[in-house]
């Protein structure tokens, strides 16, 4: 069923939206929260999992001291207060991604609350995103829904568990609502979701990559006519998992809550699930009370009390805040308002950061990162850094920098080397794609251009020089393109004068 | 005074994920609510200066270190489940989440 939608600038002239969000990180310990399992990704199903994972009777969690370390340290990082006295709760629900029957997270008292995120957009408007809470808990196992149409829950006969996520630790990070963002909504959320990312990356605390569920947001949104104050009733949008779907499906919601409303009708509080390849959100469950979650102090784990030395020690290691670190970045690397635009929008700051430390110079890892390597993001439908690394690009763009090929043969390679893994180098050479500035290869190849056009030295021999361009095409040609031009027209130009 | 309704028993039935006859609805609700008079008790003792504690030890911040890996390996793991796949624990399709 199409929802119907209300165009956008119609929407916000009737209601006012506020959002709210919430987002999950997958922190990168060796371990999970509660066992020893190592915490990987990608991992053969159920081969990184330990009795406490899938709940086997008298199995213990003890809680992992460096993801408390590291969750704290994001409280500091979110500008939060770190609770003296923090615990573990039971959230109780029976859904097979845990073996337990319940989550264990932490309810009243989270280990960190009440801060405040500068986020900077890419106009380099400051918002100052108020942070509820930031509390630990531990990630679900992967259900993969077998038989049915379409593979979703629907339909299906059965259901297949990977308890390797089981037990990964989370933190997750709730904001208080932002009001007046009006038609920025949807870019407020994405800036700010850019920016957790950019912090747990500068902490080192997580991967923060969105396609692999490192980083997850969960957008709630409602909408109360203008000059109303009370909240209206919101949705909660799960499965956002780019930055540019979190634009979108902020704005969608906008869109498809105002249309009903403005049709008398009302907002259900509920799930909603975001479907990338439509561009739509869905109906998912009925949002449970929190009263049905039958939360109570998790029996089996002691409480934390953090030290103040601990706290002081991990505050004296925060790195740069985001928007900060950003402006230097800004300055150091010499790029205009528009150029540093384009690089925020694209979301490849991190990237393009790397990829400079290692080596290659800021202007050319703007060139990669925000022209050729985006569109085939764009093309693929995947996000800029789950196609190539900074290694590889700094090992690209050396080949180009060295003249070992043209800027054209290495777009060629780029996709070779996205698709097949291998470095440039081999791909060069395995592909023949090196810039041919040998001498005997290309002399043959103008021969046997100058054979075909027969009427050209004579044209250059009276001073006619744009004939040459009709054999640098055609040697470029025989070449795949890979000659170097300017080696062709120095060679042609001694056969003129011979 | 009983609180607990059938109705209420209906509901923690469901989110349990467990299927009772009227008369055991009619029955628990009876029994949970003589359960909550029982603990109730407790609130009388209660004074306002003493703090919550949900362990009755007094110990906190014990931790494990981030090492030490332990796995369990996968043929044990999915011997106990009802089913499998070999590789994954087979469920029957639940519906109404996802």
């Amino acid at each position: 069923m199409k929802d119907k939608l209300m165009d956008f600038d119609k929407a916000l002239e009737l209601f006012e939206p506020v959002i709210g969000l919430e987002v999950h990180v997958e922190l990168n310990t060796k371990t999970k929260m509660f066992s020893a399992a190592p915490n990987i990704f990608g991992a053969e199903p159920n081969t990184a999992i330990s009795e406490v994972c899938i709940g086997l009777p008298g199995s213990l969690p003890v809680v992992n001291g460096k993801a408390v370390e590291y969750s704290i340290s994001l409280g500091l990082a979110l500008g939060c207060k770190i609770a003296e006295h923090s615990s573990f709760a039971r959230k109780n629900y029976f859904y097979p991604d845990l073996g337990k029957n319940y989550q264990i997270s932490q309810y009243d008292e989270p280990i960190a609350y009440d801060g405040e995120v500068e986020v900077e957009l890419a106009d380099g408007e400051i918002w100052n995103i108020p942070i509820e809470r930031a509390h630990m808990e531990e990630d679900a196992g992967k259900l993969t829904h077998v038989g049915g149409a379409t593979g979703r829950i629907q339909g299906a006969e059965y259901s297949l568990v990977d308890y390797n996520r089981a037990g990964v630790p989370l933190v997750e990070i709730v904001t208080r609502p932002i009001f007046g963002t009006e038609g920025k909504a949807g870019e407020v959320a994405s800036a700010y979701v850019q920016t957790i990312r950019d912090m747990v990356l500068a902490l080192g605390i997580s991967d923060a990559r969105m396609e692999r569920g490192n980083l997850r947001c969960d957008a709630n949104v409602s909408l109360r006519p203008r000059g109303s104050e009370k909240l209206g009733t919101r949705t909660e949008t799960k499965n956002v998992n780019s930055f540019r779907s979190i634009e979108r499906a902020v704005r969608y919601e906008i869109q498809r809550q105002a249309a009903i409303l403005a049709s008398g009708g009302n907002i259900i509080q509920e799930t909603r699930h975001w479907h990338e390849d439509t561009s739509t959100t869905s109906a998912g469950r009925p949002k449970s009370d929190a009263e049905d979650y039958r939360y109570f102090p998790e029996p089996d784990l002691l409480p934390i009390q953090p030290s103040a030395e601990l706290v002081e020690k991990l505050r004296a290691e925060l790195p740069e805040a985001p928007a900060k670190h950003r402006r230097r970045l800004k300055e150091s690397w010499g790029f205009t308002d528009l150029e540093f635009r384009d690089v925020v929008n694209a979301g490849v700051i991190p990237q393009i950061e790397a990829t400079v430390a290692l080596g290659t110079s800021p202007a050319q890892a703007r060139k990669w990162w925000t022209s050729e390597i985006l569109r085939l993001a764009n093309e693929r439908g995947v996000e800029a850094e789950e196609l190539v690394t900074p290694a590889q690009v700094t090992d690209l763009d050396a080949q180009v920098a060295s003249g070992a090929i043209t800027d054209k043969i290495a777009r060629t390679v780029l996709v070779k080397m996205i698709d097949s893994g291998k470095s440039a180098a081999e791909i060069i050479e395995s592909e023949g794609l090196a810039v041919v500035s040998d001498d005997s290869a290309l002399e043959a190849a103008i021969d046997q251009a100058l054979a075909e056009n027969p009427d050209v030295l004579e044209k250059l021999r009276e001073g006619k020089l744009q004939a040459a361009g009709a054999i640098i095409g055609s040697v470029m040609k025989a070449m795949a393109g890979k000659a170097d031009a300017a080696k062709v027209r120095e060679l042609l130009m001694a056969k003129v004068s011979e | 005074m009983s609180e607990i309704t059938p109705e209420t028993i209906s509901h923690l039935a469901n989110l349990a994920r467990i299927a009772l006859t009227e008369e055991e609805k009619e029955l628990l609700a009876t029994q949970l609510d003589a359960i909550l008079d029982a603990v109730a008790k407790v609130g009388e003792v209660t004074t306002p200066d003493v703090p919550r504690t949900s362990h009755p030890v007094p110990l906190v911040n014990v931790f494990r270190n981030d090492e030490e890996v332990h796995t369990l390996d996968r043929e044990a793991a999915l011997g106990n489940a009802p089913d499998s796949d070999g590789t994954r624990f087979r469920v029957p399709a639940i519906l109404g989440e996802e």
